[in-house]
């Protein structure tokens, strides 16, 4: 084999000798011929004439013999490998900016593809991913969806016979105390067999045993290689220490490797720093959970093998109706419970899906243009070798022969440039990396692997065909005696060839309008929701969070009622207050702080599960939302966030957990529950069995506090000092340095509770900025392709108005002798360069409308077909194509009539 | 000229296997012995011999190796390999059965059926 590959080689790199040795042999033959010839008594040049008469045409039998040697394809292909390198080499300017050019394409392209790569195509770094899926409890009659399972409906799962494991992953935080600062870790709750279930492996000791079934918590912990890191400075010997969390004792079993992600939907659900295993009965749980207690909030499970979703939910929903039947009190049917499974993937990625195949279509379309520049420039110069072409194939090269060669000179340019774009993307990749907003999941790591890789080459090749296809036919279909005829500079393009050209550019500008609309959409969307009206003011506030730990022994919890807690939440306003520079305070849960996206889950969870409600005196049917956003703050943080009370009153300190619950609601909750009545004094209450009613007291104004892209989601609020909550954030609005006053903030609330973590200090125009971080990736990304996308869509008509002048230089100079005025001259070729580029905003208005259907759900605030872009960017387009035009035409009004003339 | 017959396909490279088979001999060298064995009733074009010879080397069925021709030339030499010795008769048994057959068969008489 090795030896095969030497042969190649030198074959490759020591032609010449054969090559050598074959011109000989031939001449040798026509020379002893025209010797025999002349000692017939023939003349000495006309027995050379006739030798070579005789012998055909050499160039033609030198190709035979090159086939007859090599005998077989790779021969050939090196041969036209060396032959395209010579040429390229031959032509470097022309080479580097085709190279370029694809390099761009292909390293764009193959960036984005990584993405994909690691986040669509393989979301799942565990082994046999496809048995992995989610499972979710809804009540489709009343409109909920995903509202948790019950402890029993976890057993019934477990022992149904359809899943392998099956294993809650309950994402909270905790107090981890005993290092030098109390800190706040990520963990997650889950079942003995959760590791298992995923088939991971620990770097160091072991996980939970998966036959664990005693009440209550495993004494055990695993933790991440972050936390090892972080807290433990890699310390070799860190099993079997103990660490306190949340006052609990629990000893360190297992570290997981480095890069061990788990399936979350969020980025602090993937960053988990703790695990811990529960059997989720017994404390702090009851001891015999009831079945309509939906405090798991989803479910995670290994399917058996073999079984597809399909079937397993057929299974599932025959148990579902066997449970109906056997609790009746428990699933009443006006409920419409239902167990669902979808793909563990499709929770990870089914949010960034869109916005990712809207990435890879814009670098695709990219490419594509790239390709028509590329075609574009091979076929002037494919005119300007018409006539080597012509010679060769008059020499008798066969015209497959001619398209093979220049194919693989095609191939060739795209391999080269595909190669430059990977190396240029080696290099810039941790740069990329950082521009991916930490929204989008990545529990695989995002590289350049060999599937991308393979992707790069296939992109290349196929790039490479693409705009290598047109001119390699058409030398096989030139015209010899056309071609031959033509004095001097080569053949001027034919008919076909410049119709050809006009084709390309004009799909080049069509597909770049139709990106230029898609970034102006975005743009457009993202412009407004900058400048959405909030409803509250978040300049200079500064939110800081805390946590008060939830024992497992509930009799050891120092904040276990409302009551309990509000000194501790007094005690750390009134020194708040006395901060420098500080203006006012207020204190809420974490789903208080507006916009903040990424403790949207650890809000349902302090709920356990979603919000779901009835009204007084009504049953809700399923067609009104029946989940609303709740939040628990202190009187003063409407004030602070600048929120207008407009009916009734906030709460007052005479509101406890003595006296009877209290709400202020929202505009857009009052309308839709109450919507032609006065809603204070009305009651509604927690669909949860066994709640207390709560009465509306004040009506706020709408603000955007949950979701800049939604006016008006349901929001009530409750006061902290009457409804207990332990994720606590506080609230300072004044004039300070950021830094310094989280700090301050930081010794106050520990000087109150020396074993609480205070962590998460960030500004309220950063949890605004942050909310939209995702819609600003995609917005600049696809923006950069865009602009891309113009400037090869200019330099394409540039190019074409350019050869067209060169090509009608003689007319031009004709046109200028007999008095045409340099204005004609001007208008002539712009009107060449405009009639392209019409044709091309025409094809790419059509498709931008179809495109920006697809875009719908990404935009906001803007209809699919908005005006404002869809007139605006065609203008703009058309401007740049003016400018691009308007340069070769300048060029064509100081053609010099005599040298043109005298040129030809 | 116009008593020369066209080669068969095919036939080319026996006739050349022949010809070397009588001793080793140069490209032109090959096409006078080919024209003298044959009587001069064979039209070869000289170019095509080349493409012909190469593709037996490469069969193995002859070696080429340089040398010095009559007129102390340098010249590029072929003959036979004992593989070519051998295709040469599997090819010229052939052959012969071919003739032989489709001479009896254009001699057939009517009365012979």
């Amino acid at each position: 084999m090795t030896a095969y590959f030497r042969s190649l080689a030198g074959r490759f790199f020591h032609r010449s000798q054969t090559e050598n040795d074959l011109e000989e042999e031939l001449r040798s033959h026509i020379q002893l011929r025209a010797e025999a010839l002349e000692r017939s008594g023939l003349a000495r040049s006309e027995a050379e004439r006739r030798a070579r008469l005789e012998f055909g045409s050499p160039e033609r039998f030198k190709e035979e013999c090159r086939e007859a040697i090599a005998g077989n394809f790779i021969d050939v292909l090196f041969q036209d490998l060396r032959f395209s390198f010579r040429m390229l080499r031959k032509s470097a300017g022309f080479s580097a900016v085709v190279i370029l050019t694809m390099a761009l394409g292909i390293g764009a392209t193959t960036a984005i593809f990584s993405v994909v790569d690691a986040t669509l195509l393989h979301p799942l770094p565990y082994p046999e991913p496809e048995q992995l899926v989610y499972i979710q409890d809804d009540l489709t009659e009343l409109g909920a969806r995903d509202v948790g399972l019950s402890q029993p409906e976890l057993n019934d799962l477990r022992h149904s016979g359809i899943f392998q494991e099956v294993s809650p992953a309950w994402f909270d935080e905790n107090n981890l105390t005993g290092s030098s600062q109390p800190a706040r870790v990520r963990i997650d709750t889950v079942a003995p067999s959760y590791f298992a279930l995923l088939k991971v492996s620990p770097q160091l000791g072991r996980t939970f045993d998966p036959a664990y079934d005693a009440p209550g918590y495993m004494p055990e912990v695993v933790i991440s290689d972050g936390l090892w890191k972080r807290l433990f400075a890699h310390d070799p010997n860190i099993l079997d220490k103990s660490i306190r969390m949340d006052t609990d004792l629990y000893r360190i079993i297992g570290v997981m490797p480095p890069g061990f992600n788990t399936p979350g939907r969020t980025s602090e659900e993937r960053n988990i720093e703790v695990w811990a295993a529960t059997s989720f009965y017994g404390p702090p749980l009851p001891d015999q959970p009831p079945r309509n207690r939906r405090n798991i909030p989803g479910v995670i499970a290994r399917l058996n093998p073999g079984l597809t979703i399909a079937t397993a939910q057929s299974r599932l929903d025959a148990l579902v109706a066997s449970l109906q039947k056997e609790f009746p009190q428990d699933y009443p049917p006006q409920s419409g419970w239902t167990i669902r499974m979808v793909p563990l993937q499709e929770t990870i990625v089914g949010n960034v899906r869109q916005p990712l195949v809207l990435l890879l279509s814009a670098v695709g379309l990219v490419l594509v243009i790239a390709c028509a520049n590329i075609a574009n420039l091979l076929l002037a110069r494919a005119s300007a070798r018409g006539r080597e072409m012509a010679i060769r194939q008059a020499l008798g090269a066969a015209r497959a022969r001619l398209t093979q060669q220049l194919l693989t000179e095609s191939l060739l340019l795209a391999l080269v440039g595909g190669m430059v774009g990977i190396v240029i993307l080696l290099g810039v990749k941790d740069l990329l990396v950082n521009l991916v907003p930490d929204s989008l999941p990545q529990l695989n790591k995002i590289t350049i692997s060999w599937p991308v890789l393979f992707f790069a080459l296939g992109a290349s090749l196929l790039a490479g065909v693409t705009f290598g296809l047109a001119p390699a036919l058409r030398a096989g279909r030139l015209d010899l005696t056309h071609a031959l005829n033509q004095e001097g500079r080569g053949s001027s393009g034919s008919r076909e060839q410049t119709r050809t050209r006009r084709l390309l550019i004009v799909t080049e500008f069509a597909l770049a309008l139709v990106l230029m609309i898609a970034a102006g959409l975005l743009l457009h969307s993202f412009w407004d929701l900058l400048n959405v009206r909030l409803g509250f003011n978040p300049q200079s506030v500064l939110s800081v969070r805390t946590r008060l730990p939830y024992p497992n022994d509930v009799s050891i919890d120092k904040y276990a009622t409302a009551s309990d807690e509000a000194p501790f939440l007094r005690e750390v306003t009134r020194r708040c207050l006395s901060l420098p520079g500080v203006e006012e305070v207020a204190l809420g849960d974490t789903a208080s702080i507006p916009l903040d996206q990424t403790q949207r889950t650890l809000n349902l969870i302090a709920e356990g599960g979603h919000f779901l409600f009835t009204v007084e005196g009504r049953d809700l049917a399923g067609n009104e939302p029946s989940v609303v956003d709740r939040s628990e703050v202190t009187p003063e943080y409407f004030h602070l966030l600048g929120i207008p009370l407009l009916r009734g009153r906030s709460f007052n300190d005479a509101d406890t957990d003595k006296t009877p619950q209290v709400a202020v609601i929202n505009e857009a909750m009052a309308q839709t529950y109450w919507p032609n009545e006065d809603c204070l004094g009305k009651r509604f209450r927690s669909a949860k069995p066994n709640s207390p009613w709560v009465m509306v007291v004040g009506v706020l104004a709408n603000a955007r506090t949950q979701s800049l892209a939604e006016a008006d989601e349901l929001q009530f609020y409750q006061s902290i000092y009457q409804v207990r909550a332990k994720h606590l954030a506080v609230l300072l609005r004044g004039h300070f340095d950021n830094s310094v006053l989280a700090e301050e903030v930081r010794k106050q609330i520990q000087s109150v509770d020396p074993t609480l973590p205070v962590f998460g200090a960030q500004t309220l125009n950063q949890a605004v900025s942050g909310s939209l971080a995702q819609r600003r990736f995609s917005m600049r990304i696809v923006a950069l392709f865009a602009l891309t996308a113009l400037l090869l869509a200019a330099l394409g008509i540039y190019g074409v108005i350019s050869y067209i002048v060169t090509e009608r230089t003689h007319e031009i100079g004709i046109r200028l002798a007999l008095g045409a005025q340099t204005n004609n001259i001007l208008r002539m070729i712009l009107t060449e360069g405009m009639s392209l580029a019409l044709s091309g905003a025409v094809a790419g208005l059509l498709c931008a409308v179809v495109a920006a259907r697809f875009m719908a759900s990404l935009l906001y605030g803007v209809a699919p077909v908005d005006p404002a872009v869809f007139i605006g960017v065609p203008l703009l387009l058309f401007a740049v194509a003016v400018l691009a035009s308007y340069l070769p035409a300048r060029r064509a009004t100081q053609v010099d009539p005599i040298i043109a003339l005298r040129d030809t | 000229m116009g008593n020369e017959a066209e080669l068969l396909p095919g036939t080319l490279d026996l006739l050349i296997l022949k010809a070397v088979s009588l001793g080793p001999l140069h490209g032109y060298g090959v096409l006078l012995r080919i024209g003298q064995i044959s009587g001069r009733a064979l039209l070869i074009e000289q170019g095509a011999l080349y493409p012909a010879l190469f593709r037996l080397v490469r069969q193995g069925l002859l070696k080429a190796s340089w040398g010095t021709s009559d007129n102390n030339r340098r010249a590029k030499f072929y003959e036979l390999t004992s593989k070519g010795r051998k295709r040469l008769r599997e090819e010229t048994a052939g052959w012969n059965r071919l003739v032989a057959a489709i001479a009896s068969a254009l001699a057939a008489q009517p009365q012979e059926i």
